[in-house]
């Protein structure tokens, strides 16, 4: 098999140049690329147009790139949870689009089957839908929403092999997947880098070709956003 | 009159068996402790999860495992996860039986707006709008009036909106409705101690009132 094996993320995100658009999966703080966001933050690129579901919290995630005012551009569902993205919002700094999360997700999938749009309910009638073509089919209304272009696709995964199959863990899946299939080069990061063979051909998630470095990441924290419990059943 | 737990009580009396739900953040989420005993129900967070159980025991939380409200959360027996674009294929093709969510507005033909205030600070519509565009069944948990004492319940939305001609049924501390699908909302049930006057009042868009208006049970 052909080995996608990198050394670590600093190498794998070595040409990620200034003013590129980048993927990073990840929902909430669930299933992000920690150690390609940290190896962003040391390179210092900026000017990024970043394509996630969520912009991180003030002191991890992507927060820790706009800290460093590395961002452009998010497009995104949800950005609540950070008040320097708000201040970087309100003061101009910062572009934000505002994309529904299905939406998000499947111009993700589309660049990764390579079709070029999909035709979507969500939206219509809405600001959402400003500008854009709408198409009928069966009488009902749907919006023409486009693939995404994305220069990187930064994604994390449980494990990976050499050959940079991938395998996902819970609701840490979330985005990684279809982010995997849409980027011009995909970057993984896993908990476990296992060899080719390894893994159970019928269990991986994302398939090597998609994937065009892996590295075993390491140090991870996996913050929890939410820490809610029950006392008893 | 009801506080969010009864409305969140009263929503579960919808829930019949068989059916996958998703359940959005705040009085929904309520929800899950109210499906009635026996009911084989599925809970779907479109992060990606079917089968969503309970809050894990302290000591047991797993940060790969959370809820579309960033929640830990568990598994059940029978539950399966999937990835967000998936997620998002069975809520638009209508797999999902039933979608539960709150609101800021509720305008008499069914439209919903719930997602932006103009002049705040906006956070971002996550999958509401995915979810209302395409949502075979959808009952909305909301309180009759905001704080400042205006009714939600309107002949026309003023907030952005976040989906149109959707909203199937209204729970709220005083009444539940139904949207017409001529238009109006009607007046199905009074929360206990509420007069037809007192929801009259709250509620700005056409009421429509058939006859006499039970009690909730």
């Amino acid at each position: 098999m052909i080995n996608k094996v990198v050394a670590g993320a600093e190498a794998a995100i070595h040409d990620i140049p200034h003013g590129a658009t980048l993927m990073l999966g990840g929902f909430g703080l669930c299933g992000i690329p920690e150690n390609c966001i940290t190896a962003l933050v040391n390179k210092g690129v900026s000017q990024l147009t970043c394509i996630s579901n969520n912009a991180g919290v003030d002191d991890f995630g992507i927060g820790l790139m706009l800290h460093k005012h590395q961002v452009k551009k998010m497009i995104s569902s949800y950005v609540g949870e950070n008040a320097e993205f708000e201040r970087q919002l309100l003061s101009g700094e910062l572009e934000v689009e505002l994309v529904p999360q299905g939406t998000l997700a499947t111009r993700c999938m589309a660049a990764g089957y390579g079709m070029p749009a999909i035709f979507t309910p969500a939206g219509v009638g809405t600001e959402v839908a400003e500008g854009k073509e709408i198409r009928v089919f069966n009488g009902k209304e749907y919006l023409v929403e486009h693939a995404f272009e994305a220069d990187f696709a930064l994604v994390k995964a449980w494990k990976g092999d050499t050959a940079g199959n991938l395998v996902y863990r819970l609701t840490a899946r979330n985005f990684n997947p279809v982010m995997a299939m849409a980027g011009k080069i995909t970057i993984a990061e896993v908990e476990e880098l296992v060899p080719e063979g390894a893994l159970d051909p019928d269990h991986i998630h994302t398939p090597g070709i998609y994937v065009h470095r892996i590295f075993q990441g390491e140090g991870y924290e996996k913050r929890i956003e939410q820490r809610t419990v029950r006392n008893s059943w | 009159m009801l506080d969010k737990h009864g409305i969140a009580q009263r929503i579960a009396k919808e829930i019949k068996n068989g059916y996958y739900v998703n359940l959005g953040i705040g009085i929904p989420t309520l929800v899950a402790n109210y499906i009635p005993e026996g009911l084989d129900v599925v809970l779907q967070s479109e992060n990606g999860l079917l089968g969503m159980g309970p809050f894990p025991l302290a000591g047991e939380e797993d940060a790969d495992l959370i809820n579309a409200g960033k929640q830990t959360i568990t598994t059940l027996p029978g539950s399966a996860v999937f990835d967000s674009a998936m997620s998002f294929g069975m809520i638009r093709s209508q797999k999902v039986d039933l979608t539960i969510l709150g609101a800021m507005e509720v305008s008499e033909n069914g439209d919903i707006a719930n997602w932006k205030i103009p002049g705040k600070m906006v956070k971002g519509m996550g999958g509401a709008m995915d979810l209302v565009a395409s949502a075979k069944n959808i009952i909305v948990a909301m309180q009759h009036v905001n704080k400042a004492g205006e009714s939600k319940l309107l002949t026309s939305c003023s907030l952005p909106l976040t989906g149109v001609n959707c909203v199937r049924k209204i729970v709220t501390e005083l009444a539940v409705l139904d949207v017409l699908p001529q238009g109006g909302f009607l007046l199905l049930e009074r929360a206990p101690g509420v007069t037809v006057d007192e929801i009259k009042r709250a509620t700005a868009g056409k009421l429509v009132i058939a006859g006499d208006v039970p009690e909730m049970r």
